[in-house]
């Protein structure tokens, strides 16, 4: 009973998406607050299963949807999708109020709306499901509704350009995603996920252990946008703030974690899993924070600093024990946190001083102060001080790091740097905005409207809340995570003080370096614009130069397919028919022999010489009237093929058309030009040769057809059942108006269709535009 | 008796696919017409060719009395006489029409949907 609620929130999101328009036509201002109060009632839903599912119950839905395939539309709530379902629940709350406020007297909000709840539903499907093709399909929708997210100012086109990339480079992981699961759900035997949980052995001691995982972790990067395929989440930022800081930070990005982390229990284990899990993480890690640094926009700087925390996530996981993936799940938590509440930040501040150049930003916390009151302790405890959740977060990564079953020291001291680097960025993106002196910007800034303020204000109250009171608040929701990604019972305690140990040690040494670099950041920067050419040749030039060879490969094949000539589109059709069906007989050895044609009456030939000998004349002919003269004696030649072979009817039909066709060419022909040599010699001769071929196959084909019986003929019952069930004694006249009467039908509306067809475009009178 | 015909196939083939590769509108009409003798042809021969009486049943019988020829490859000969009759009359009123609109019947002219 209860998990009937999980399908509700899903598809209860994709039903407000069709309304959202229409409420924003009617409820305007207020519009955000109500829509506001559907993930509010899911985030209280999902609260309320928090307590059993922290006892250790799972939730599962499920109702056939292609049972055929064996695709359910079913659903899985444990404490991982718990974990996620809250976030995305609770942020998406905040969000939708948020985007009310920020997008305010937009002309497309209700669209825009629309769009945000569509992906709100996908990513709760995504998180939730069980059915791993269910998973696949909210997965993509994911993919789509951030692509219309991120193109939301569609008259741009740097706007168009992310979202398409962003589509692209999402899409082709999904693609490969799909191949993975299709493969896993093969291997494991089923494509519920909860049964393949417990598959682990099975799959990594299958021979296609290693491809399944190389596709899935493609699918888990591209949307986790790990390095190389990092590009696309900077570039996202040129949609809407709330977008940035709900799908490109709290929620869509991390699904790749969420894959990693759901399927850990069946791939993980492995040195493949390991080593390349592992590895992506910690280089994006590092290549992310180091990025982050050379930016001056505030999204951007969020951004890159975002690809590193999704670096820190993939690592963890990848390392891949208790204390590393208790580190990841209380780091997602604080992240979502502190990187939401400092998003929100920057379009707040955008919306206020119309810049997001951190360069020409200071001093605004004496005009914002609650919004900086917000931003300080998001900083804060993206820097990882105490007491806030980020600095319990950051004890626990390095703990884990410095546990790491192999080479400790080497990432540790990878995870030390990147630290380092988040915490200048923590300072620049949250602190340095609003101290400093005043600076002129383009807009008279105010304090942000409180539906603007609202949101920091609560994630970054959180993020000091949970600090302080880790075991009480995030215990419940973090063991039932932990035990779900491990499967096995595992009991997290979170304190803010753990002693005087290594780990407190690495932690001041962080901050301090921070600061340092926070101080010295011109500095930094002026010494390592050096390598800004060699950055051009990232990643984003790879994608650019795939999708030049990929509309340079369309292009050459349109040239070489779609020539716009008719003949050309023939002489391929006509090649490949002869071309295959040579082949095929070749293989096949269905090379008829000829029987020596002994069985041949003498006008049986006549008239087989007549029939070519007037096609040929039909070719040769120089004037209309002899061609269709040739062609009548072509037709009449098969009517007396149909007489000698017991076919009247046929002969009959075939006269009458054939005189009617005759005296058609001829009336229309009156009307058309001459004949006229257009071809080239050389033209002919390849036409000659082609239509030579083309004939030679089609009575190799007929030979070979004639040869062979392969089951007896149908016309059996026909000729037993005509007079007795039909009442007709002419079998053909009863298989055409009885036996297959609909066909006729069908035939006869050919007929009209083309007569009627014949008739319009004899009375069309093409209207000539008359351009003065 | 059926190579011949076979031969007979492949020259109607020939010619109609030789004057459907032509540039002229008028001889495409042509090697469409002389195409689809030829696969009229080609069905009836495949369906196994008899110089018996024709599929009818006689007075006092109630059913075929073998030999006899076979009555579905004429069913669906005869359909697609009439059907490629259709065609042929759509065809050549609408080449007609292109003719009168465009004032040639060159095919490599008829490119453009401009006229």
């Amino acid at each position: 009973m209860i998990s009937g609620g999980i399908i509700v929130c899903v598809l209860s999101g994709f039903m407000l998406a069709l309304l959202a328009p229409w409420l924003y036509r009617v409820g305007r201002r207020a519009t955000a607050w109500i829509l506001a109060l559907l993930p509010f009632i899911q985030l209280m839903y999902f609260v309320s299963l928090a307590g059993p599912i922290a006892r250790g119950e799972v939730f599962v839905f499920s109702s056939p949807w292609v049972p055929g395939l064996k695709i359910n539309l079913s659903f899985y709530l444990d404490g991982l999708s718990l974990l996620f379902a809250l976030l995305i629940s609770g942020i998406g709350t905040l969000v939708v109020i948020y985007a009310g406020g920020y997008l305010a007297g937009h002309h497309q909000l209700g669209r825009f709306y629309a769009y945000l709840f569509m992906f709100m539903a996908s990513m709760l499907g995504a998180v939730l499901a069980n059915n791993v093709i269910t998973l696949f399909v909210f997965w993509e929708l994911t993919s789509l509704s951030s692509y219309v997210l991120i193109g939301f100012d569609h008259e741009r086109e740097i706007a168009r350009r992310a979202a398409l990339q962003a589509l692209l480079v999402t899409g082709v992981g999904g693609l490969a995603l799909l191949a993975g699961l299709l493969l896993l759900g093969q291997v494991g035997g089923s494509l519920e996920l909860s049964t393949l949980l417990n598959q682990g052995e099975v799959v990594r001691a299958h021979h296609l252990y290693l491809p399944i995982l190389l596709l899935i972790l493609a699918g888990a990067f591209t949307k986790s946008a790990q390095f190389p395929f990092h590009f696309w989440l900077p570039s996202a930022m040129e949609a809407p703030t709330p977008v940035s800081a709900y799908l490109h930070s709290a929620t869509m990005v991390k699904a790749g974690v969420y894959l990693l982390a759901r399927l850990g229990p069946v791939l993980g284990g492995s040195d493949a899993w390991h080593y390349l899990v592992t590895l992506a993480g910690a280089v994006t890690m590092l290549v992310g924070a180091a990025l982050a640094l050379f930016q001056t926009d505030l999204k951007r700087l969020l951004a890159y600093s975002t690809v590193s925390a999704l670096g820190i996530l993939t690592l963890l996981i990848g390392l891949d024990t208790a204390l590393s993936i208790q580190a990841a799940m209380v780091f997602l938590l604080a992240h979502a946190f502190y990187k939401g509440a400092l998003f929100l930040v920057a379009g707040a501040v955008d919306h206020e001083t119309g810049t997001r150049d951190v360069t020409q930003l200071g001093g605004l916390r004496h005009v914002m102060p609650i919004t900086a009151v917000a931003a300080c302790l998001a900083a804060l405890s993206m820097a990882g001080l105490p007491p806030l959740l980020g600095f319990i977060s950051k004890e626990l990564l390095y703990e884990a790091k410095l546990q790491a079953p192999r080479a400790a020291p080497l990432i540790t001291g990878a995870g030390v740097l990147a630290n380092v680097l988040l915490v200048a960025v923590a300072g620049i993106v949250g602190v340095r905005p609003f101290f400093r002196e005043r600076m002129a910007t383009p807009k008279n800034p105010h304090e942000a409207p409180l539906s603007l303020w609202l949101g920091p204000v609560i994630l970054a109250g959180l993020g000091f809340i949970i600090g302080l009171l880790p075991n009480t608040l995030a215990g419940p929701l973090v063991s039932p995570a932990v035990t779900a990604v491990r499967a096995e019972p595992s009991e997290v305690t979170l304190a803010l003080w753990h002693g005087l140990n290594p780990v407190l040690l690495l932690s001041v040494l962080t901050l301090a370096s921070g600061m340092g670099v926070y101080l010295g950041q011109g500095v930094v920067r002026r010494a390592t614009s050096r390598l800004e050419p060699i950055a051009q040749w990232g990643p984003a030039r790879w994608y650019d130069v795939a999708l030049e060879g990929l509309n340079a490969l369309a292009r050459i094949q349109t040239r070489l397919l779609q020539s716009g000539y008719l003949r050309y589109y023939l002489l391929m059709i006509i090649g490949a028919t002869v071309g295959l069906t040579t082949y095929t007989l070749a293989a096949r050895g269905g090379f008829p022999r000829p029987d020596g044609a002994t069985d041949v009456r003498f006008y049986e030939g006549g008239v087989a010489a007549l029939i070519s000998l007037a096609a040929v004349a039909a070719v040769r002919a120089r004037s209309r009237l002899a061609a269709v003269a040739a062609l009548g004696v072509v037709g009449y030649g098969v009517a007396l093929v149909y007489v000698l072979f017991g076919a009247p009817d046929l002969a009959m039909t075939q006269v009458l058309i054939e005189s009617l066709t005759v005296i058609l060419l001829v009336l229309v022909f009156y009307h058309l030009p001459r004949f006229a040599s257009l071809s080239t010699q050389r033209a002919r001769y390849r036409d000659v040769l082609v239509a030579v071929a083309a004939g030679g196959v089609m009575a190799a084909l007929v030979l070979a057809a004639t040869s062979i019986r392969f089951h007896p003929p149908i016309s059996d019952y026909f000729a037993e059942k005509s007079l007795v069930q039909a009442h007709g004694r002419n079998v053909v006249n009863v298989i055409l108006v009885d036996f297959r009467g609909m066909d006729t039908l069908g035939e006869i509306t050919v007929l009209a269709l083309a007569g009627i067809g014949a008739y319009a475009l004899l009375k069309l009178r093409l209207e000539r535009k008359e351009s003065g | 008796m059926e190579t011949i015909l076979a031969v007979v196939i492949g020259v109607l083939y020939a010619t109609g696919i030789y004057m459907m590769l032509r540039r002229s509108l008028v001889k495409l009409i042509i090697g469409l017409s002389l195409l689809s003798n030829g696969a009229n042809l080609l069905i009836f021969t495949v369906g196994r060719l008899t110089r018996a009486r024709a599929p009818f049943v006689p007075e006092g019988a109630d059913a075929l009395q073998p030999p006899y020829a076979d009555p579905l490859p004429q069913a669906l000969i005869l359909t697609a006489i009439v059907i490629s009759f259709g065609v042929l009359g759509f065809v050549v009123v609408l080449f007609h029409r292109a003719y009168q609109t465009v004032g040639t019947d060159d095919l490599d002219e008829m490119k453009a949907t401009d006229t």
